[in-house]
């Protein structure tokens, strides 16, 4: 497999910010001083990585409740996005989203969504820009299992083979919805749904960088060739509870410490990058410290940012009215 | 300027937005109709009642798309390419059928551009029939302007007239917030004087089609031919009433309804829809807390009863509001003028 | 005085006008009124005025009732002397009514017929209202800025006795084409010129308005054989300065509200703005390209409150005979410009008049328009 160094770098580096800007939202959250829900990707960064790093600014995706690693890997800017979690007015939806609607439009990122299944109608939309609008770019829903029994996006599937839109429907496929299995939840299998709308389907490993980056180039490639949309399903695994403060009681013991010791797609990419000499251990040492710096300072300045000011309660319900 | 019909009047609109404007798509289900058919006709319908008939004709099909009846998928997808640079117009056929898709006006297009901090627009434009009157039964009949009314960041459009229809239309699809344009579905053959060319009628500013020294009708949709017709009546009568079509209930001309409440001191709304929580109930509350001083009369809401819509004929006339009853309203209101006011 | 009773019909502003509201009696009946007194308030679809006492008598019956609509020609009331009696008056009812009811219908399908008409004239798309025919050489009647032909609803049918009368929307106005060149007054007055071409009219008395008076001066200079008079109210191009918070307020109003208070500027007595003028106005202003014209102009023949167009010489060398009126409480182009009119221009001024002499001194400027016409051809 060829991938240039810098992407290599560059790919690190987002998953590395990913991991460290969640285990520290984990460690804030607990001193109370996060408001809100949040939920942490955390085990999943290998797939928002993975899939983005064939992205531009004019590629659009949606995301999910669990959008911190989406928007880091599109792009979105990291002080921006804790300042928004501590809603302060220097977030980039100035205090008003939250973790669950972190959004830039700037950098395609149309934002994460607190609504189970909210994200594949919208993509059908953003593939139909790309496609009116001829900017050779794609449109990316990533769901989870869970969303994926949403009738929203089983319409969706329908519709972006209907119009044969320039769109990749991502199943995260982490084993749970909420606190429910999807060995419970889920009948018959994404292979089959995507059989079922005479859609691509592909799927990989989560955890492995490499398969992921191969195998969403070759979904990504179909679809902005004007091919059809693709279902691309990844494998993975959630490390944390459904959102912060669950105890995760429906998982058996030591589930998750298997997962980190044998399943980290950080250790696994360290690994094979350093074992076939692509990368010195030393580049991504100094990648670990640079991301601890950001994080630790994104927090600092987060704690330090005023609140937004009491007009913007009024504000931005509309552009005009 | 011709005459148009009020179906006419929309199909124009959108014409000449298409042309002008190569952003602007529509969506729904058969706004042409025929894809897949074995006739090879491919605009078969225009829309379920003909209103965008020969538009795919002159857009073809990557402007006019027809979609599979899956109404939650088209109308995320039209909330979607609204925040990523079209201008969609999607046609939810009927408003009844919000219930299969409200996640994607009331949660999506509505919120983004507060929840992303002024960061997004969304252009769209959902256009739907609403209505009772048609023998159309409690699942195509409803008029759900309050529901939408009640979601802060939509717009919430009710043209009365086919001049004011194609007007409040252009207006829509120019505008930069997801608009919810209802359109009685009794009204796509009524016909009045429409000029040839594109003009728009701002939002928020309500139309009074009558004047009058006694009391004052606030009517929305085609309760405002009821209404005007109701205050000729009277007014041979030796009554006399003003007559306003708020034309948007959101965003809602409040002035103008305070300032001719103030002028007449008796106040009547009309509204098809629902009788609980519906716009009768909003105004009603906006002059009792703001022109209260001025009222002579109790305030009186000529609306439906709290029923799903009949179908069959004579109950669903007797459900209906009409010239007549806001008539009696209207006497009503001035037999039981309670004080006067200085 | 009126032995032979009268008949009280309801009147005609405007070739549009069908129908019109008796909006109210202003004479009570019994009370002896002169002629031009005024009876009752009339309301068209696009304005109210006073309806005048076609001669001197008695107000003996109101037919039409306040807040009646009714069709062009109906009976609303009988002027008679005092002494004639309650039975003749009665008489005469019957026998006007039974006179006129089957012409009704006619009546309305002729006015219909002769609304206006689109006429294309070289790049332009005109809405052009005729009326009249005769001997006398034919009117032509440009509106002002920001108006339309409806600004000469009660002066063209006034004046179509003898003579053919054409009313029209400039180009960027009411139903006409909005494109307006490079918006000057020349420009303009040459698609006047053309219009007359189109029409076949070879010369014409024409009469001006405000921005129309500067149209029709310009004409006067650059087209001189095509004008056999001229008829200037409230001229553009004669003085230095112009309202121009007026100009922009006008152009830009977006809202009934905000058009109404800049319409009631125009007049001196506020009360002739009413609801369905203000709403004729702003459905003209709301079509696409309507404000972009207006600006234009406003960019190409004014700077802020300066006129850019000095058409005084035009005037001091005019060859035809001009005559000039003036509302003395003018808000938009003030009346101090007519100081300065050459002594061979007739000056007619009216204090408590503002911007719209032609509307709110109709029957006294109408009459002075056919005798100056009639001198003319003489």
């Amino acid at each position: 497999m060829q991938i240039a160094r810098d992407i290599l770098l560059q790919s690190y580096r987002a998953m590395r910010t990913i991991r460290v800007f969640e285990e520290r939202l984990h460690v804030e959250f607990a001193t109370g001083e996060i408001p809100g829900f949040v939920h942490l990707y955390c085990g999943e960064e290998a797939s928002a990585v993975g899939v983005c790093a064939h992205l531009t600014d004019t590629d659009t995706i949606a995301s999910t409740h669990r959008g911190h690693g989406h928007c880091i890997a599109k792009g979105v800017e990291v002080h921006g996005m804790m300042a928004e979690i501590y809603g302060r007015q220097t977030g980039v939806c100035r205090g008003k989203g939250g973790s669950m609607h972190i959004a830039d439009l700037s950098k395609g990122m149309l934002g994460a969504n607190g609504i189970v299944g909210g994200g594949p109608p919208l993509i059908c939309g953003a593939a139909l820009s790309h496609k009116t609008l001829k900017d050779n770019g794609v449109a990316i829903a990533f769901y989870g299992d869970g969303a994926s029994n949403e009738g929203f996006t089983l319409e969706s599937l329908n519709l972006a083979s209907v119009w044969k839109l320039p769109a990749v429907f991502v199943v995260e496929d982490n084993g749970y919805g909420e606190a429910t299995g999807s060995s419970y939840a889920c009948a018959g299998t994404q292979k089959d749904r995507a059989a079922g709308f005479g859609m691509t389907y592909l799927e990989c490993d989560g955890t492995d960088f490499f398969e992921v980056y191969e195998t969403a180039r070759e979904a990504i490639e179909h679809a902005r060739s004007g091919r059809g949309p693709v279902m691309l399903h990844v494998h993975l695994a959630r490390w944390y509870g459904h959102f912060e403060g669950d105890a995760m009681t429906y998982r058996a013991a030591g589930e998750v410490a298997r997962e980190k010791e044998n399943r980290d797609c950080l250790k696994i990419f360290r690994e094979k990058v350093t074992g076939a000499g692509l990368l010195d251990a030393s580049a991504l040492d100094d990648i670990d410290t640079a991301v601890e710096d950001e994080v630790e300072s994104a927090v600092q300045a987060a704690k330090a940012a005023p609140w937004p000011e009491d007009s913007a309660l009024m504000a931005d319900v509309y552009v005009t009215y | 300027m011709s005459k148009k019909s009020f179906r006419q009047a929309i199909n124009e609109a959108l014409r000449q937005e298409m042309r002008r404007d190569p952003t602007v798509v529509l969506m729904g289900e058969d706004i042409a109709g025929g894809q897949g058919g074995t006739s090879g006709v491919e605009d078969a319908w225009g829309g379920v009642l003909g209103v965008t008939k020969g538009l795919y004709t002159e857009f073809g099909p990557e402007r006019v798309l027809d979609t599979p009846i899956s109404e939650a998928a088209y109308i995320g997808a039209a909330a979607g390419a609204a925040a990523t640079g079209l201008r969609p117009v999607a046609e939810l056929m009927f408003v009844d059928f919000i219930g299969s898709c409200l996640d994607q006006v009331l949660n999506q297009a509505a919120k983004f551009r507060y929840m992303f901090g002024g960061k997004a627009r969304t252009p769209m434009v959902i256009r739907a029939m609403y209505g009772a009157g048609f023998n159309a039964a409690a699942q195509h009949s409803q008029s759900l302007y309050p529901l939408f009314t009640h979601i802060p960041g939509l717009k919430v459009v009710i043209p009365s007239s086919p001049y004011e229809a194609k007007g409040l239309l252009i207006e829509a699809i120019r505008d930069d917030d997801p608009v919810i344009f209802l359109e009685n579905k009794v009204m796509y053959d009524e016909e009045e004087d429409v000029p040839d060319e594109s003009y728009t009628i701002p939002f928020g500013e309500a139309n009074i089609t009558r004047e009058g020294d006694d009391v004052t009708i606030v009517a929305i949709g085609r309760m405002v031919g009821m209404a005007n017709e109701a205050a000729d009546r009277l007014e041979k009568q030796g009554i006399t009433c003003t007559v306003i079509d708020p034309r948007t209930t959101s965003p809602l001309d409040e002035q103008t309804i305070l300032d001719c409440v103030a002028e007449t001191g008796r106040l009547i709304v009309v509204d098809e829809s629902s009788p609980r929580c519906n716009m009768a109930c909003d105004i009603s509350a906006l002059v009792a807390e703001q022109a209260f001083h001025t009222l002579k009369a109790p305030i009186k809401r000529v609306v439906p009863p709290h029923t799903p819509v009949p179908f069959s004929t004579p109950l669903e006339k007797l459900y209906m509001p009409s010239a007549e009853k806001i008539e009696a309203a209207v006497k009503s209101v001035m037999s039981q003028t309670t004080r006067e006011v200085a | 005085m009126s032995k032979t009773p009268i008949a009280l019909t309801m009147p005609k502003f405007g070739l549009a006008m069908t129908e019109g509201k008796l909006a109210s009696w202003t004479v009570q009946v019994g009370q002896a009124v002169k002629q031009g007194d005024e009876l009752a308030d009339i309301e068209t679809s696009k304005i109210t005025s006073g309806y005048e006492s076609p001669a001197a008598g008695t107000l003996r019956k109101q037919i039409g009732q306040a807040g009646e609509t009714l069709p062009v020609g109906a009976l609303i009331g009988v002027l008679a002397d005092a002494d004639v009696s309650d039975a003749d008056i009665e008489a005469f009812i019957t026998q006007f009514q039974a006179e006129q009811a089957p012409q009704e219908g006619a009546d309305e399908a002729s006015a219909r017929a002769s609304g206006p008409q689109t006429v294309q004239v070289g790049d332009y798309s005109l809405n052009v209202q005729e009326s009249g025919s005769g001997t006398g050489l034919p009117v032509l009647l440009i509106h002002g800025f920001g108006g339309d032909l409806s600004n000469w609803q009660l002066t063209q049918e006034p004046l179509a006795a003898h003579r053919r009368v054409i009313s029209f929307d400039l180009p960027g106005h009411g139903a006409s084409s909005k494109s307006v060149q490079d918006g000057s007054l020349t420009a303009l007055a040459a698609s006047v010129a053309e219009l007359l071409k189109t029409l076949d009219i070879p010369k014409a008395h024409i009469v001006g308005h405000s921005l129309g008076g500067g149209v029709a001066l310009s004409l006067l200079r650059d087209q001189p054989e095509k004008v056999a008079s001229l008829t200037l109210i409230a001229p553009a191009g004669v003085g230095k300065t112009v309202n121009a918070d007026f100009l922009s307020g006008f152009a830009e109003a977006d809202r009934n509200r905000a058009m109404q208070t800049e319409l009631e500027k125009l007049v001196h007595n506020k009360a002739l703005i009413g609801r369905k003028m203000v709403d004729a106005v702003m459905r003209a202003r709301r079509l696409d390209g309507a404000r972009d014209a207006l600006r234009t102009i406003t960019a190409a023949c004014f700077e802020q409150d300066k006129q850019k167009d000095a058409l005084l010489p035009v005037l001091e060398n005019a060859k035809v005979p001009v005559q000039v009126f003036w509302g003395q409480e003018d808000a938009i182009l003030s009346v101090e410009a007519a100081s300065s009119l050459p002594d061979h221009v007739a000056t007619h001024l009216y204090p408590d008049v503002g911007h719209l002499p032609q509307m709110e001194k109709a029957t006294e400027v109408n009459k002075l328009i056919e005798s100056f016409l009639e001198k003319a051809e003489a």
